[in-house]
């Protein structure tokens, strides 16, 4: 039994950690919060150099061929150097969502430039205020064009194209592939939570686009889930990073004459962020798991890994600032960019009371939870 | 990444399941357990009969070669691998077999005498221990000293190369029906604290040994009192040198929390299926919002233990060794066995007062819960042992270091 990930998947994960340590990450995610670029340009080259834009595409398509195993080891570590790229757009949701697709012309012209990092993708998805049910989808898709509003999408003023749910008809949603520098685009910048993540509404009017199905919505929610596994990985490198963060403090920090570290108070507040970690690592694995075999379990597993590694990101962030101290309050210290990039993960892809509700109605589903 | 055995491990398993299979009735599901398969006889208690069932259990595997199976085979083991010894577990697991007496002799006495021991203390108690013809209990609190263990006052005083002990012991599981004890004393009280204590094992008939049973809230009595009174225990009893028994506890307190597993009682499935049915404002409990949020909690929690049980057993197959990292289990599994509890008797509403079939075993879980949250480590002194010995933060400043015994207060002061 190996319930863990092979020996050239850690190597593959530590490589990916160095690149991120050498360019010191975590200062340039402080660099586009505070400044005017969407992005990193100069870090996603040097990832995408590394071919980790061409992870899980096959070789055929021009990428590298391996999977989504390798996938969750690069998450957890562009989480715990909370990396400011459009990687989980472009590779989590976009790529993941063509590989998924039948449709042989979009992923001979879209693949190879993914895999090359010469495109970015995202997937534009929310409406309004709220992440859309089956119900709840308003964007129109007509005769190849597609009419509506999408909201705060993940680099969606970064992207060359989206993936956009719109309803086909017959109250069938389907999936299409749109061209963000089409007519009748227009893209609104946000000022977000989160600036080292970059935002904006996007409207379409008539635009042109490209069905990849028309009845799309069960593969819209295992896109969802699939990448619920690997968002819930960056989640747990960010909560690592915070937890560490905490100690290292603790251990440094001097009060009453004594390391704070040596206080109960701040060894279980300590403990407690390493529970809820442990809990959602373990998690992750078997969402792993899942993701890579394509398992049954799938929803279940996904589900389940993606609350625990929110609550494990939310915890390990709000407590490390508390464990600083006032210090920790500053926009001097990191200690709020990892507490923003929790908030922002919870976010993006759909809230955490819906994923508990999501968990539960796969619950109920399969009849057999434990 | 995958849960499949190796082709050692399956020939194994399948070895261990068709043993199983042939002496012992496979479980028809998950939360099947043994029954006495005779009334016992009249007089006799629930317990001494599970106990004479628990026994011929244990001699049969004996006999077989598969009790202790990590044991060395000089003294009734099989020199079986960790992962065999996981892989015994997971099989008998499915079984309905009787058990719960020979835990703490065969997982905490037992390792210790096999390190201090002389080699005919161990080739006389070991296989012993192993069949389940001797149970042993474990001598350690006291009133004065839980938490505190390095805090006991039991006095041991040699005379020749023998020592008399006398004191008190509290929450000492099991004694009312063991005939051996690890016991640790304390032999200097000028010494400081962790400096003065000695180890000894001996004979639970011994003359002055008194066990009284400690009615617990649950109404059960698991736990006694024992008094020691000017019992003689030879020198020849001592497990490691005069003064050195808190390294001996340690070792046997290393294998105390390895052993303290799951809180057994309710669980994810007893709430899932108590929300499902139960009526809520007109509907069922499981249709409403905030149900379905306390139900995906508990599932991520019960989830990330066994998958964190998975990537444990995964660290033997692989040949390394599991660390501390196991003390996670007690502390979230005791917390949401009560949580659940209290829950399920909240969704029940007033009925969830009243003693029926589907009410005991919320009940008996929530009175249950505090003594588990207690027993084998309190959640702060695990939360500690998280810290320090996980993530190396450095331990509390304490104010009774190197200072003699008898000079700190200890126990209770009001």
């Amino acid at each position: 039994m190996n319930f863990n990930f092979s020996e050239d998947q850690l190597l593959m994960k530590e490589e990916v950690k160095k690149l991120l340590d050498k360019e010191n990450s975590v200062k340039r995610n402080r660099n586009i919060l505070e400044g005017e670029e969407k992005f990193d340009k100069e870090l996603w080259d040097q990832l995408v150099q590394m071919g980790l834009t061409a992870t899980t595409i096959p070789e055929e398509y021009g990428g590298i061929g391996m999977g989504f195993l390798e996938l969750c080891v690069i998450a957890e570590e562009l989480g715990r150097g909370i990396a400011p790229v459009p990687f989980s757009s472009s590779v989590y949701l976009a790529t993941t969502a063509i590989l998924n697709s039948s449709n042989e012309d979009v992923k001979k012209e879209f693949l190879p430039k993914l895999a090359g990092g010469e495109i970015i993708g995202t997937f534009a998805h929310s409406e309004k205020t709220t992440f859309p049910s089956e119900s709840g989808i308003s964007v129109t898709a007509k005769s190849g064009k597609i009419t509506g509003k999408k909201v705060a999408v993940p680099d969606g003023d970064i992207a060359n194209f989206a993936l956009v749910s719109a309803t086909s008809g017959k109250n069938k949603i389907g999936l299409y592939l749109v061209d963000l520098s089409a007519d009748g685009v227009e893209i609104d910048s946000l000022e977000t939570f989160d600036p080292s993540r970059s935002h904006a509404d996007i409207s379409f009017k008539n635009t042109p686009a490209q069905e990849l199905s028309a009845d799309a919505w069960e593969d819209i929610e295992k896109l969802l889930d699939q990448s619920a596994v690997l968002f819930a990985f960056e989640q747990v490198g960010g909560a690592e990073a915070a937890m560490n963060q905490a100690k290292d403090y603790a251990m440094g920090r001097y009060a009453f004459g004594r390391a704070i570290a040596s206080f109960q108070a701040i060894k279980h507040k300590v403990a407690d962020m390493y529970i809820s970690l442990q809990l959602a690592r373990s998690n992750c694995y078997y969402g792993a798991w899942a993701l890579t075999n394509d398992a049954p379990e799938l929803p279940t597993a996904a589900a389940t890994a993606r609350v625990s590694a929110t609550k494990a990101f939310y915890e390990c962030s709000k407590e490390n600032i508390q464990t600083h101290g006032g210090m920790g309050a500053t926009w001097e210290f990191d200690c709020h960019l990892f507490y923003r990039r929790a908030r922002l993960l919870s976010s993006n892809i759909g809230s955490q009371g819906i994923w508990k509700d999501k968990l539960i109605t796969s619950l109920e589903k399969s009849n057999s939870p434990t | 990444m995958d849960f499949n055995d190796t082709k050692d491990e399956a020939k194994f398993r399948d070895e261990v399941s068709s043993w199983l299979s042939a002496n012992a009735d496979k479980k028809e599901h998950a939360k099947d357990i043994y029954r006495p398969a005779e009334m016992s006889s009249e007089g006799e208690s629930g317990e001494s009969s599970a106990l004479r069932d628990a026994k011929t259990w244990q001699a049969k595997k004996y006999d077989a070669g598969w009790a202790c199976l990590h044991w060395p085979k000089d003294y009734g083991g099989r020199d079986a691998t960790p992962m065999e010894r996981v892989i015994w577990g997971q099989e008998e697991s499915k079984f309905k077999v009787p058990g719960g007496f020979f835990e703490i002799g065969q997982g905490m006495a037992g390792p210790v005498l096999m390190l201090y021991a002389t080699e005919e203390q161990k080739k006389r108690h070991l296989p012993p221990m192993a069949k389940g013809e001797e149970i042993w209990c474990q001598l350690f609190s006291e009133p004065g000293a839980g938490s505190d263990l390095a805090g006991i006052k039991t006095k041991a005083e040699l005379d020749g190369d023998t020592w008399t002990i006398n004191g008190q012991k509290v929450w000492t599981s099991g004694a009312h029906y063991s005939d051996y004890g690890i016991i640790v004393t304390r032999s200097d009280f000028s010494a400081p604290k962790h400096k003065g204590l000695t180890y000894f094992f001996l004979d639970m008939k011994s003359p002055g040994v008194e066990v009284r049973p400690i009615k617990q809230i649950t109404g059960g009595a698991n736990f006694n009192e024992v008094y020691f009174t000017d019992v003689k225990i030879p020198d020849s009893q001592r497990l490691g040198e005069i003064g050195d028994g808190w390294k001996v506890s340690l070792t046997t307190l290393m294998n105390e929390r390895l052993a303290v597993g799951d809180a057994s009682g309710v669980d994810f499935q007893e709430i899932f299926e108590l929300a499902k049915d139960q009526d809520f404002n007109g509907d069922t409990a499981i249709s409403n919002g905030a149900v379905r949020e306390k139900l995906a909690d508990w599932y991520c929690e019960q989830s990330g233990l066994k998958y964190t049980k998975m990537r444990n057993i995964s660290a033997l197959s692989q040949g390394s060794t599991p660390g501390p990292e196991a003390s996670i289990t007690k502390i979230v599994s005791a917390n949401k066995l009560q949580d659940i509890a209290n829950y399920g008797m909240d969704l029940m509403d007033n009925a969830s007062i009243a003693r029926d079939d589907e009410t005991a075993i919320f009940q008996g879980s929530l009175l249950g819960a505090p003594l588990i949250r207690i027993a084998g480590g309190t959640d702060e002194v695990l939360k500690n042992i998280i810290a320090e010995q996980v993530l190396g933060m450095p331990q509390d400043i304490r104010v009774d270091k190197n200072v003699p015994f008898n000079e700190i207060p200890t126990g209770s002061k009001n």
